[in-house]
């Protein structure tokens, strides 16, 4: 198969070096445009995926949602006790009231932070291991009646569940558009074919055999989507770049872990070779079988 | 009728002892669902020997050399090229026996993008010829048809001779052990026919079978020697039955 590939100096001469012939080129350099922004897509949010997972995985919240203060003060004083006990808990931090106040100001305003609502106490767990929290609900349950424990895993999970859809998702845009670059080279090797017709006669009258004018038409093939892909990945970059400075000024931190490791991006500069060794081995197959209706 | 069969076997044999090269029997052509345009072809060519096929327009020439050159497979009927059954040829193994074969088609067939010098060169690149060993004998062969000063100008730029000459060449450069032409000398004035009637001649006397189809009687009675086909209505008459069976040469 590889050998198929190989093309000898004779092999080039037998029709003129492949140009930027037709729309195929243009098509090809759409596709890969829209297969390199779907593929950035989809490894971007396989990257917050895996960041989000490994951050909120081991983490538990727990709040003591008791309305008397010295009731809540014991409960959660019972509580840190017993955490801090337990070989699953590999770190316990009260969240301090002022963080409280400043939390839920926004929303109640500085008046009802001020001591006039009760606030439930909490506490920031990380576990040992994910598995472990439902030993620590049980546990705490039991020294303070009045606790609420949030696995983070839990209540994220749905945001969690729709990035790994989209992931998928621009996965599969992926597939359908190497499909669709795939299609694109067929129709254009068919034309090409019949456009060569009588050159194709000619070579087959002197010896030629299937296989050395497959490969010209997979040099000439080759020119086109190497073409096609440089300026898909170009246009695609620059709007990478610009997609990037956008999502940085917004500042969030879930957004902001949307981002390409450094394999993503080489993954990206890959994908127009990847088109372009498809483009060959399509225009191989589809010529070879077309050629098989010929004498 | 066992016996004609048992007959025709042994004459085949007697035929290949004889060095025949090509073997037609009861050969056929249609076109699709039309009457039949070559009807009970029979003959043999003999490796090394020169023949022309004459007939009116349309009596099948071009079909019958179609049929040598293996660009159609028959209806019915028996072909045997090199001592193989071509009619059932894989296609796989076409390209081995189509380099055996020079052909100088009628309308030249010239790659209009490539030059003289490529056109002729193409038969050995497709015979993977290396690029060092292909300048030599394509500057020689165009030094033979008389276009050396003309070896980078493209089909379009040069005459109808000049192309015909580059056809010839080209069919003639990887020395096939048969030529075909299909009316070589259509489109040449009278002295640059017979000098390439003589170029053939010439490669036929180096082992070539030489087939040349032609209507110009004048090249005819030039080439006396050479053994004679004719075409007419499809049909190829031999009242002797000396092209079907030829005589032993010494």
């Amino acid at each position: 198969m590889i050998a198929g590939f190989r093309q000898t100096p004779a092999d080039r001469k037998l029709l003129p070096d492949g140009r930027f012939s037709g729309a195929a080129p243009w098509v090809i350099a759409i596709m890969m445009f829209l297969m390199i922004l779907a593929a950035a897509g989809g490894l971007g949010l396989a990257q917050a995926a895996r960041g989000l997972g490994s951050d909120i995985a081991d983490k538990l919240t727990i709040q003591i949602v008791e309305a008397n203060p010295d009731a809540r003060e014991v409960q959660t004083r019972a509580a840190l006790r017993e955490l801090s006990r337990m070989a699953e808990v590999r770190r316990v931090r009260r969240v301090p009231e002022n963080e409280l106040k400043a939390l839920v100001e926004p929303w109640l305003g500085a008046e009802a932070a001020n001591g006039d609502i009760p606030l439930p106490a909490m506490i920031d767990v990380t576990l040992a291991r994910a598995e472990a929290a439902q030993p620590v609900r049980l546990a705490i349950g039991q020294v303070a009646p009045a606790a609420r424990v949030d696995e983070h895993a839990r209540s994220l999970a749905p945001l969690a569940g729709l990035i790994d859809a989209l992931k998928w998702l621009a996965a599969g845009v992926v597939m359908l558009m190497a499909t669709a670059t795939a299609a694109v080279v067929v129709l254009a090797s068919g034309g090409a074919l019949n456009t060569h017709r009588s050159t194709i006669d000619v070579m087959h009258l002197l010896g030629a055999t299937d296989l050395q004018i497959a490969r010209i038409f997979q040099r000439r093939i080759a020119f086109d989507a190497l073409f096609g892909g440089g300026v898909g990945l170009v246009a695609a970059l620059v709007v990478l770049l610009l997609i990037g400075t956008r999502l940085a000024a917004i500042g969030s931190e879930l957004v902001g872990s949307i981002a390409l490791p450094a394999s993503g991006w080489i993954a990206l500069l890959l994908l127009p070779l990847f088109g372009t060794v498809l483009a060959m081995t399509v225009t191989r197959f589809t010529v070879l079988r077309l050629l098989r209706n010929r004498l | 009728m066992a016996n004609g069969a048992a007959a025709l076997r042994t004459g085949w044999r007697f035929q290949n002892s004889m060095g025949a090269i090509v073997q037609f029997e009861n050969v056929g052509l249609r076109y699709g669902t039309g009457a039949e345009t070559l009807s009970d072809i029979s003959f043999s060519l003999v490796a090394g020997a020169f023949y022309f096929l004459t007939g009116a327009s349309g009596a099948g020439k071009t079909s019958l050399l179609k049929l040598l050159y293996l660009a159609q497979r028959p209806s019915r009927g028996l072909i045997r090229l090199f001592d193989e059954d071509v009619v059932t040829l894989s296609r796989t193994r076409l390209p081995g026996f189509r380099r055996r074969i020079g052909v100088v088609f009628q309308d030249f067939r010239l790659i209009p993008y490539l030059s003289a010098y490529d056109n002729i060169a193409l038969p050995l690149r497709v015979a993977g010829v290396d690029e060092r060993d292909l300048d030599t004998p394509v500057r020689e062969m165009l030094e033979w048809v008389g276009l050396s000063a003309r070896a980078s100008a493209r089909p379009a730029t040069l005459s109808g001779g000049e192309q015909q000459r580059v056809a010839i060449a080209r069919a003639v450069i990887g020395r096939p052990e048969i030529l075909v032409a299909d009316e070589p000398t259509g489109n040449v004035d009278p002295e640059m026919a017979a000098r390439l009637l003589h170029l053939f001649d010439a490669l036929n006397k180096l082992g070539t079978t030489v087939v040349v189809a032609t209507h110009d009687i004048h090249l005819l009675s030039r080439f006396p020697e050479a053994q004679r086909m004719r075409l007419e209505r499809g049909t190829l008459s031999d009242p002797t039955g000396t092209l079907r069976y030829p005589v032993r040469q010494s």
